[in-house]
């Protein structure tokens, strides 16, 4: 008999760890097998040596995106849920703009990456107009929604009681829409990354995007993929603070199974 | 002048407050009329989709209305009065809050948020039976036991008058007879006016001091019957013959029930 804790202990750490020896091992395989030159595809270990060698270049151009993405992401809440509370409780303003915004979410803004670099250049302001684009749609469609879901009743007592309209929302309609609103924050960050790689790809001198591009143009396929590594540690951070911001809102949460 | 007095009440929704598809107006309420005294109970039966939600909103000054006059306590209602209690057909408590915040919920709005108001908030809970659940969550409670909360809920502010939504329609036969004697019980010790919507006819009767019944939507008063059933009452009280003449009349009232021969002529209704 196995104990149940080091059982699940197995299943929660073991398998991914099993599982990502099975990838590392394909990738090593199809190395030797391909007999592929380092150029095309570096061994892990190659990966490896660029990542400790460059280190401090991974995290100096790391921080730039850190900083585009964290920053058009903010942008995109601080201005997304203010109109988000606009809309809701505005019927004129959610037959204008509601409809619309559904039907942008499907549009990939990336596209516009390149009208908003001829605008704004390639320094910062156009990394952080990129991010906030994609990251502004999840936040202010599920904002509106989560706001628009309050139940009526609870509506019709705060009316009853005669409450303000901020009382209204502080207490009844803000954290109804929580779930919600967290729900498109979780979404928003991973599109923030996203933008962010795509925006220095486009027209960058600095950034993870610009030093993936730099280091292929030069050949040097293994610092590409410790770029490449680099970036997916940036995106798993920044969804793990969106994850600890949820665990932090935790006691105003409904329970998770109740959750959208 | 009675305590309550609502009179030709008539609502109409139309453009702009239509929740339906359709342009066309829905006439949701034709003519309602009826009295009551202070502490009293109505119990207001009809068919579902009559118009009964419409005129407790109306009466809570939440919609207005087309035509018509509601006046309680003195005061003729044309916005909320803000001291009404609501209990809705669902608990409808805030998942995020515990359930003696729930409570007291009413009490922030009104800012009076004290120590006095705790310690009634607690008060009401042990009143239902639930002192041990008071820093509870409301997902951890059976149906029957959220919409106690949501009672004590609609009770904190001493409201002068408690409107009550098919409150126990959801709840399953047993707890719901528990949930009737609680709430004649409670009656008993606050003295409470209570408007009770109920698609019930026992229900009706055993709760209440009188009974309105609406014929089917667009809604009238079909009846109003007197419920002289002595006090207190139990589940005793279901099985007298003035409690059975009662559901008589009431099914009668409701078109559920072929006049017999001794049947009076509908007031209302038949016009
Ligand atoms: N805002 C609205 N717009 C259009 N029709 C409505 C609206 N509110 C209620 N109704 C209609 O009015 C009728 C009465 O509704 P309601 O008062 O909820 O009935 P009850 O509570 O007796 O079941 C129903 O047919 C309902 O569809
Ligand atoms: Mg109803």
């Amino acid at each position: 008999m196995i104990n149940p804790m080091v059982a699940r202990l197995i299943t929660r750490i073991g398998y991914p760890l099993f599982g990502l020896v099975v990838i590392l091992g394909a990738w090593v395989l199809a190395c030797w097998l391909g007999n592929l030159p380092t150029v095309v595809l570096p061994t892990p270990d190659k990966v490896f040596h660029a990542f400790i060698a460059r280190f401090d270049l991974l995290m100096s151009e790391g921080w730039v995106t850190v900083k585009e993405t964290l920053y058009g992401f903010l942008l995109a809440i601080v201005i997304g849920i203010p109109l988000a509370v606009a809309i809701a409780n505005s019927r004129p303003l959610n037959l204008m703009f509601y409809p619309l915004l559904i039907a942008l979410q499907s549009v990939p803004k990336v596209a516009l990456a390149p009208i908003i670099l001829v605008w704004l250049g390639t320094g910062m302001e156009s990394k952080l107009a990129i991010v906030w684009l994609v990251a502004f749609f999840p936040i202010i469609v599920d904002t509106v929604a989560g706001l628009r879901s309050t139940p009526r009743e609870l509506l019709e007592l705060a009316d009853s009681l005669r409450a303000s309209p901020m009382q209204v929302f502080l207490k009844v309609q803000f954290p109804a829409a929580l779930p919600f609103v967290i729900t498109g924050a979780k979404v928003a960050i991973t599109l923030a990354v996203i933008g962010a790689v795509i925006g220095e790809f486009v027209g960058a001198s600095e950034g993870l995007g610009f030093l993936l591009l730099s280091a292929t143009s030069q050949l040097d396929t293994p610092l590409a993929f410790a770029a490449l590594f680099a970036l997916s540690f940036l995106g798993i951070a920044a969804y793990l603070l969106v994850e600890l911001a949820e665990k932090l809102a935790e006691p105003w949460l409904p329970p998770s199974s109740q959750r959208h | 002048m009675a305590f309550g007095t609502i009179r030709n009440v008539r609502k109409v929704f139309s453009a702009g407050e239509l929740i339906s598809r359709s342009r066309e107006p829905v006439v949701a309420l034709d003519d309602a009329s009826f009295d009551f005294e202070q502490g009293q109970l109505v119990a207001l039966l009809g068919p579902s989709g009559c118009g009964k939600t419409t005129l407790l909103r109306i009466v809570a000054g939440l919609i207005s209305k087309t035509s018509g006059s509601v006046n309680i306590g003195g005061r003729e209602v044309t916005e909320p009065l803000g001291d009404y209690g609501f209990v809705f057909q669902s608990p409808s408590l805030m998942p995020w809050r515990s359930v003696v915040d729930n409570v007291l919920f009413p009490m922030e709005i009104l800012k009076n948020n004290n120590k006095a108001a705790r310690a009634r908030a607690n008060e009401l809970l042990g009143l239902v039976g639930l002192s041990n659940f008071a820093h509870a969550r409301p997902h951890q409670l059976s149906g029957g036991m959220q919409q106690r909360v949501a009672l004590c809920r609609a009770l904190i502010h001493q409201p002068k008058l408690l409107l009550m939504d098919e409150p126990f329609g959801a709840l399953d036969e047993l707890t719901r007879l528990e949930m009737n004697d609680l709430l004649l019980r409670i009656r008993r010790e606050t003295g409470a006016s209570v408007l009770f919507v109920t698609h019930s006819i026992s229900e009706a009767i055993y709760l209440s001091d009188k009974v309105i019944v609406f014929s089917r939507r667009p809604a009238r008063v079909a009846r109003e019957i007197q419920i002289d059933l002595p006090y207190p009452r139990s589940q005793r009280t279901r099985f007298t013959a003035a409690f059975t003449e009662a559901e008589r009349i009431a099914s009668e009232a409701l078109g559920v029930l072929p006049p017999g021969s001794e049947a009076e002529t509908e007031t209302g209704a038949a016009s």
